[in-house]
């Protein structure tokens, strides 16, 4: 929509207030045009003010549903992302070296042809030449069907090294996840817990429902190493040795099912607790659910003292004892095994409190609080509803604690099974998605069996033809990875292998590793979007750069043949390519927030939202939509060209998000479908549509029926409502799986049993980790011989008001973080010598940067920590050379090995979850020591300043923003 | 506070040339010295001609030299602009007294009224000066009442010294006179030391538990300033001197602007003519150079509230 | 024409703002200087923005803070713009008048087609509220939003400054701190709301309310510091319960 401002104001005159003018009423714009915010990737909506044809402002829209009119520092940032003089202007094709930035400007036809024949030829000798991943993008939905349609399994986007395991902890648990599948229920929550949480995707969602929180004077327990951000406001900061949560979980249990604080009916209900478990060590099916002829799990049922199906609606299931079942051997209901584990004295808050770091005093009273919000407070909201069983509730009674966790679970080798800890403590509070409790966002929950399992098997791959499934998926049982007869891997990061079996999002951290090895094979074109795989998102990245320049033996040829890469700016990425696909920015192109990617749905309502060029780019750049499907009908792949062998799509990306149906009548958006435009969820595609999001201010938003809101996973007007949008396959409920039969299903192959057999040297390794139980280990990092010399815990964090590495081209976000420090401990630091603003070594097993320091008490006092992504390679994003970013400035990054030590077979496997794959950032160990006088003065390591790119603009030496757009900017003529 | 060497140049020369006007205009009045025209000429261009100076090189730091007119429309509240207007005012009487002086080698009876009157004026805008800083609580070594005093007194004591170098040069020196520079030297120098001992004495006026409001949950600390790199504010309001090198510079001050003249001065009492012209000389100049090292701390030593939500505890 | 208005304002329009719930996340910041760069004081000049040192016109800042030590030790993040003082020396040390107390609504702001650029009220705020713009020669400060709060080209709901519109905590908030009805002299009143350096005497309009107490807090009144074992243990429970 465009709203056009009052133009008569500018007639009205200045007031003068005492004697002095002030024109108090300004004409903001003369145009105002809705759009989302890209300058993260919660996706905020908001409204854009031009002023003489220039973005004059940028503020929230206050109808949004995703930030209902705020705006955060980045959105705020938006004009001068548009002004950065690091935008990228021109195709490039390299002319020097690799690394050395030196580049020929090419037009688009050039480019798209040197791609297309590089493409080509590895789709028609073996389509698994080309890995093509994709960083922070919001197009996964758009690059994962290119990818199938190329016929390559080797494709992913970043989730692997960000947050897969609490997407697999979640998704294999209560069918969605943290991460931005849920969310507290920020208006009925009595408590609310958060493990390790910066900043997250949801920043404004975040922030607003904790000033909720605050409003209504509900505590909010943070659990942190650092108490910065969200924990500075927490009313409790627990300041854990990272890694360790699982531990505080567990004890957390522990206390609740001691006392019998847990929500029984819930159990028996929405949940696996009584479902039998067959106790028959050594054999194929031990530890797999007892389940009757059709396969049906089955439970003991105390009404008629019998074996009765799981699902059935009258049964009334017991949770404990041992049971005879079929043939006699005995099973073991799941919550039986769950009170054995955990009311173990190793589990006591006496046994774990000093290893986490909180005293057993504290967790026996956070558990003591969580018991009273849940069982005490009950939130009830009068609405009738009925469960999947038919049972008719009058009301909806909900346990009000809620949770929630990201990186700082999920960044550790142990996160997978953290997360599930988390979870598992929510359900036996009964609180998911419960009034007050954390909420499913739409279309999530899903069950484990309608969600995909992994294409890329051996037979799945061949020369000129798609991959008949998507990518990524949720393997069930060992058939499902994608191994060959020898259990090699099949895709160049290993995921879906024995050594991340369930890597649900891909490995990205190891693509260039691997590929660079040639393990499991050499590939020909590495193509990437939007990752800064030379810098900020590689663990070890000296080695990294060394890998991307690395020539065959002899040959002139690197060991990653060619590189192609879309970016909008000159990152340090750009500098390894050997093809350059300038980018648009998030206010140039049409752009897609689907349902079928990463939603912004709340849990009230399912929402999508586009993007829509409101400023024409006066540069000679496309929206990567565009050329990837330009690329697509260039190479003939399937679904990208009609019958004539013609473009599908002319339109572009436009054209795709209106008519491209992945099934009938199940498209990019759900809003205005069908032919006038009525039709929501499903139907036929609209030609109309995309006006008709504009028209709404860019977004569509679809509520669920009030009865539907709650207890989403049995509620039978939610699996309705779910059915009838396409969301789920079945009407099914999605019980909660506390007891995981997957994971026992992989153990019970390392045991010996099944077709498919990890190899031996994976197979302790897969018996260990897949307990189909959460427990806790430690992090690898910290189990490793070496680590008595590295005592200290390193991490990062998310800084609100930058977006990894691409704030530092802003020139507002940039003053508030020109360089970063390392924050040690005070006493810490006292103890060894080191003062505020020194500079020390920080050495790990990987190698050592020289870094400036500063004291804080606030941080747990095993772990130092930084601000991710400030540090830059000097010359990038077309900074100055010697600017603060790069002589101040640094990463963890080049302190983490993407690998593990060898182990003694030789293997080394990746550092990583085991389950998941997901990149263990934080499991970083290191020891500090200050540096001798002499070398203090400038970060280390330093590298070669990147050369200044061909067509960048030159760098302003001021900046007078505003001064164009304002009807006063003649002020300062006045005498 | 950030020492900017324009403000300093400025105050130092001004000071002096104030001190200088009134020396002139008083003795002359009084008819203590004859109304020799190349003794006046010389005089009175180089009070005034440093006090222009120091007028105009305030204005060089301006961000909008041309309107400085502006500044002297506030003299109901601010001292700024009070100090403008008397300076300006001052030039009237000066000029004239100056011009009788000069052009008709007047400078008693109703001449010598005007030379009180440009005395008055160089009083009272040094005192004006004075309490442009004495006025801001936000600095509170400069919140105190012994700045104008200081400034008085260091405006004479400058002046003083040149008055007496300068009746040497043309031979026109008063036998008392190096006996009223030195008392003047004496209490300027015991009215520095006492701001010294004052403001080295004096309790925090506020602290970064004052400054955030914060103070009664414990101690207040900065851990991250708003932006990593330094804003005007710091660069401002945040100069820091080591307190060993603020104690070698007051040691210097002191040497230069008040012992050293001084010693000199009371040598001057027995001195013959030319020993006593150069020995004058050198007290003049040292004195300067003395004070211009005197303001510098004054500036550098004085710590504004600000720096509190910077990194200070205490100010 | 000079010095402070010489009865108080009718109305005392500021800030509020909540120590207790700011994350410190610059929003507010970026946010003004986006709003104020093309507005009243436009621009808000940034020298040497790709270089070594770059610097900018802010008009509100976030510093962030250690408070206490030990059990109760915090974080506080702290953001700072013009407080609108009562008794504004700013103001009064302005030599040309620029500088100025509005007698309706007590903002301060500099009118910046008078102001020489001496600097002095940035040495007068105790403060730090005042932005020295090197390339335009002006001092520039917190104009509460002048241009927004009485816009009638924007919506009703809108006429607040932009650092409150835009906070995603509801850490800030504006009103009228005359009007003992008003929300946010409610709010001052019922949190406690302080002053700023009180003994600088300068009566600021704006207050900050302090962060809640923290730890002790349970999760509701009426929960114990810890849970008694299920009599029987457990298993002797789960069976009372499904007995039941
Ligand atoms: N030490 C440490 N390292 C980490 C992490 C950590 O916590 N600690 N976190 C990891 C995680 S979770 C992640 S997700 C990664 C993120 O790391 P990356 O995925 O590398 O993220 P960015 O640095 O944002 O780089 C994205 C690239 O996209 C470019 N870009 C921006 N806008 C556009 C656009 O519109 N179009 C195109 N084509 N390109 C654009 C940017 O210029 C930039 O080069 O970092 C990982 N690295
Ligand atoms: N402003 C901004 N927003 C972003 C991003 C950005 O770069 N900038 N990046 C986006 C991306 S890609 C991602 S993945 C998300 C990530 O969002 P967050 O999950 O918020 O990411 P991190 O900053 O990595 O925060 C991890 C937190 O965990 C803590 N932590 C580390 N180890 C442990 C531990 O063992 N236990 C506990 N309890 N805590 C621990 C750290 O101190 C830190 O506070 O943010 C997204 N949003
Ligand atoms: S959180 Fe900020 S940067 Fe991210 S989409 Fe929203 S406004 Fe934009
Ligand atoms: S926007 Fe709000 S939460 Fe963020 S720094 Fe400003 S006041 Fe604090
Ligand atoms: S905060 Fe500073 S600038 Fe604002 S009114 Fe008070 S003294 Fe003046
Ligand atoms: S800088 Fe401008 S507003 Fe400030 S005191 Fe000087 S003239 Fe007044
Ligand atoms: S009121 Fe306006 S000018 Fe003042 S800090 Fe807020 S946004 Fe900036
Ligand atoms: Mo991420």
């Amino acid at each position: 929509m465009t709203v056009s401002n009052n133009a008569e104001s500018e007639l009205e005159p200045e007031v003068t207030v005492d004697g002095h003018r002030v024109d108090e009423s300004p004409r903001v714009s003369d145009e105002v045009k809705f759009t989302t915010c890209y300058m993260c990737a919660c996706r905020c909506g908001i409204k854009v003010h031009f002023k003489d044809g220039d973005v004059r402002y940028i503020e929230g829209n206050r109808d949004h549903p995703v930030n209902r009119g705020v705006l955060c520092a980045k959105g705020s940032a938006g004009i001068m992302h548009l002004k950065s003089p690091a935008r990228l202007t021109k195709p490039l094709r390299r002319v020097g070296e690799r690394g050395a930035g030196e580049f020929e400007e090419i037009e688009w036809e050039e480019a798209l042809d040197l791609a297309t024949a590089w493409l080509a030829r590895a789709r028609a000798t073996n389509p698994h030449r080309l890995a093509f991943f994709t960083g922070r993008d919001q197009s996964q939905a758009l690059t994962s069907w290119w990818a199938m349609q190329f016929g390559t399994p080797n494709y992913a986007a970043h989730g692997g090294f960000c947050s897969v395991n609490m997407a697999a902890a979640g998704l294999y648990t209560v069918g969605s996840a943290f991460w931005e599948f849920g969310e507290p229920d920020w208006e009925h929550t009595r408590y609310f817990m958060m493990f390790g949480v910066a900043e997250d995707h949801d920043s404004n969602p975040i922030k607003m429902g904790l000033s909720r929180l605050k409003e209504r004077g509900v505590k909010f327990v943070s659990v942190n190493p650092v108490r910065t951000g969200y924990s500075a406001v927490a009313d409790e900061w627990l300041g854990v040795t990272p890694g360790t949560d699982g531990l505080l979980v567990f004890a957390l249990i522990h206390e609740l099912i001691n006392a019998g604080k847990v929500d029984v009916e819930y159990l028996r209900r929405y949940t696996n607790a009584p479902w039998l478990v067959v106790d028959d060590p050594g054999a194929a099916d031990d530890g797999l659910f007892a389940r009757d002829n059709e396969g049906r799990p089955l439970c003991w049922d105390g009404k008629t003292d019998g074996l009765c199906h799981a699902l059935d609606p009258d049964v009334e299931p017991l949770l404990k004892g041992a049971r005879p079942f079929a043939d006699g051997r005995t099973a073991r209901p799941v919550f039986e095994l769950i009170a054995e584990r955990y009311l173990d004295a190793q589990y006591a808050p006496d046994a774990v409190a000093s290893r986490i770091g909180v005293s057993a005093a504290t967790i026996r009273r956070i558990a003591a609080e969580l018991a009273h919000a849940a069982f005490s407070e009950e939130v009830i909201i009068e609405q009738p509803w009925t469960d999947w069983a038919g049972r008719k509730h009058e009301r909806m009674i909900g346990r009000p604690v809620s949770m929630h966790g990201m990186r700082g679970i999920s960044a550790h080798s142990n996160g997978f099974h953290t997360c599930r800890a988390i979870h598992l403590l929510q359900i036996i509070l009964g609180s998911i998605d419960t009034p007050g409790g954390w909420r499913f966002k739409p279309p999530y929950p899903k069950s484990l069996d309608s969600l995909p399992q992994p294409s890329g098997h051996p037979e799945d791959v061949s020369p000129n033809s798609p991959l008949p499934g998507p990518h990524l998926g949720f393997p069930r049982k060992p058939d499902d990875l994608l191994i060959d007869d020898d259990g090699t891997p099949q895709r160049i990061d290993k995921a879906f292998s024995w050594e991340a079996p369930l890597a649900a999002h891909g490995m990205m951290h190891t693509v260039i590793s691997n590929a660079w090895r040639g393990d499991p094979y050499p590939i020909d074109t590495l193509f990437m979007y939007m990752a800064n795989m030379a810098w900020n998102s590689a663990m070890n990245t000296a080695e990294t750069i060394q890998m991307l320049t690395e020539k065959e033996g002899a040959t002139d040829e690197y060991k990653i043949p060619r590189i192609i890469y879309s970016d909008a700016f000159y990152s340090e990425m750009v500098a390894y390519a050997d093809l350059v696909l300038p980018d648009t920015t998030y206010l140039e192109r049409w752009d897609c927030i689907s349902l079928l990617d990463r939603p912004i749905s709340d849990a009230d309502s399912a929402n999508d939202a586009i993007r829509h060029p409101v400023v024409t780019p006066q540069r000679d750049v496309r929206p990567f939509q565009d050329v990837l499907l330009d690329l697509g009908a260039r190479l003939g792949l399937p679904g990208m060209v009609d019958e004539q062998g013609n473009p599908q799509y002319p339109g572009g990306y436009r054209d795709y998000m209106i008519n491209h149906e992945r099934r009938p009548g199940v498209g990019m958006l759900s809003g205005w479908r069908g032919a006038n435009g009525i039709m929501s969820g499903t139907g036929p595609p609209n030609p109309d549509q995309l006006q008709r999001y504009i028209d709404n201010q860019g977004f569509w938003q679809g509520e669920i029926p009030t009865e539907a809101r709650y207890f989403k996973n049995v509620n039978t007007a939610y699996l309705d409502y779910a059915y009838e949008n396409s969301f789920v396959a079945t009407r099914s409920p999605i019980i909660l799986q506390l007891y995981s039969e997957e994971l026992q299903q992989f153990r019970l192959a390392a045991r010996g049993h099944g077709p498919a057999q990890p190899p031996e040297k994976h197979r302790e390794r897969i018996e260990t980790y897949f307990d189909p139980l959460p427990f806790w280990y430690r992090p690898f990092e910290e189990a490793l011989e070496v680590a008595d010399r590295f005592q200290l815990h390193a991490v990062t964090q998310r800084p609100m008001a930058m977006y990894h590495s691409w704030g530092s081209q802003n020139a507002w976000l940039r003053q508030i973080h020109t360089s970063n420090r390392l924050y040690v401990p005070r006493i810490l630091a006292q103890s060894l010598g080191i003062d505020d603003e020194d500079w020390v070594w920080v050495e790990s097993r990987n190698g050592r940067i020289k870094t400036r320091v500063r004291l804080m008490d606030g941080v747990n006092p095993n772990t130092v920590w930084t601000w991710n992504a400030i540090g830059k390679r000097a010359g990038a994003w077309n900074l100055a050379e010697d600017s603060p970013e790069s002589k101040e400035g640094f990463l963890l990054n080049h302190l983490i090995h993407e690998l593990l030590p060898a182990r003694e077979s030789g293997y080394r496997y990746s550092n990583s979850d085991p389950v998941t794959g997901q990149a263990a950032w934080y499991d970083l160990r290191v020891r500090i020591e200050k540096v001798a006088e002499e070398e203090a003065g400038e970060a280390a390591p330093q590298f070669n300043p990147l050369g200044k790119l061909s067509g960048v603009d030159e760098r302003p030496s001021i900046l007078r923003i505003g001064a164009d757009v304002t009807d006063s900017s003649d002020k300062r003529q006045g005498a | 506070m950030h020492p900017a060497y324009s403000v300093i140049f400025f105050t130092t020369a001004s000071g002096l040339g104030y001190g200088l006007l009134a020396l002139l205009g008083l003795y002359a009045a009084a008819g203590l010295i004859p109304a020799d025209r190349w003794f006046g000429i010389t005089g009175m261009a180089v009070a005034l001609g440093l006090i222009t100076f120091g007028l105009l090189s305030s204005t060089f730091h301006l961000g909008h030299p041309e309107r400085a007119w502006r500044a002297v429309t506030q003299w109901r509240s601010s001292w700024l602009s009070r100090e403008g207007l008397v300076a300006l005012a001052t030039y009237v009487p000066a000029v004239l007294f100056a011009a009788g002086w000069v052009l008709f080698g007047r400078t008693t009876g109703w001449w010598g009224i005007l030379g009180v009157l440009a005395a008055i004026g160089a009083a009272l805008t040094v005192y004006c000066t004075g309490m442009i800083y004495a006025s801001l609580r936000a600095i509170p070594r400069w919140h105190n009442r012994w700045v104008v005093p200081n400034y008085l007194a260091l405006a004479l004591a400058t002046g003083g010294v040149s008055f007496d170098a300068l009746t040497r040069v043309f031979g026109l020196e008063r036998p008392e006179s190096a006996l009223v520079v030195s008392i003047v030297l004496a209490a300027s120098w015991l009215l520095k030391v006492i701001y010294w001992r004052d403001i080295d004495a004096a309790a925090p006026v506020s602290t970064s538990g004052s400054a955030t409001g914060l103070g009664n949950f414990g101690d207040v600390r900065l851990l991250d300033p708003p932006h990593t790199q330094d804003n005007y504010l710091q660069r401002e309001m945040g100069y820091r001197i080591a307190r060993k090198h603020a104690a070698k510079l007051r040691r210097i001050a002191v040497i230069l602007t008040f012992a050293l003249p001084l010693a000199l001065s009371l040598l001057l009492l027995t001195l013959p003519s030319i020993p006593a012209l150069v020995a004058a000389s050198l007290s003049a100049l040292s004195c300067m150079a003395g004070v211009v090292v005197e303001r510098w701390l004054f500036f550098a030593e004085a710590k504004h509230v600000v720096t509190l939500y910077y990194g200070a505890c205490e100010v | 024409m000079t010095g402070l208005p010489t009865a108080p304002s009718e109305k005392r329009l500021g800030l509020v703002i909540d120590l207790d719930t700011c994350v410190g996340c610059h929003a507010c910041a970026v946010n003004c200087k986006e709003w104020n760069t093309g507005g009243y004081h436009a621009p808000l000049t940034d020298e040497r923005p790709y270089d070594t040192d770059p610097s900018g016109v802010w008009l509100n800042r976030i510093h962030t803070f250690e408070v206490g030590e030990g059990e109760s030790g915090r974080l506080v993040h702290f953001p700072k713009s013009c407080l609108h003082c009562e008794d504004a020396p700013c103001v009064t040390v302005c030599p040309t008048g620029a500088s100025y107390k509005r007698s309706e609504d007590g903002i301060v702001l500099v009118d910046e087609d008078m102001c020489i650029g001496c600097k002095l009220c940035s040495w007068a705020c105790p403060y730090g509220a005042r932005e020295y713009d090197q390339d335009a020669g002006v001092m520039k400060k917190c104009t509460l939003c002048i241009d927004r709060i009485y816009n009638e080209n924007l919506d009703e709901i809108d006429r607040v400054p932009a650092c409150v519109a835009t906070c995603p905590a509801s850490a800030r908030h504006f009103g009228d701190l005359a009007d003992p009805q008003s929300h946010v002299s409610r709010l001052v009143e019922a949190r406690g709301g302080f002053d700023l350096m009180p003994e600088m005497e300068t009566q600021p309009v704006n207050k900050y309310l302090p962060p809640r107490a923290k730890g002790g807090q349970a999760g509701g009144p009426g929960s114990d510091d810890k849970l008694m074992p299920a009599a029987g243990g457990f298993l002797a429970w789960l069976d009372r319960t499904l007995s039941d």
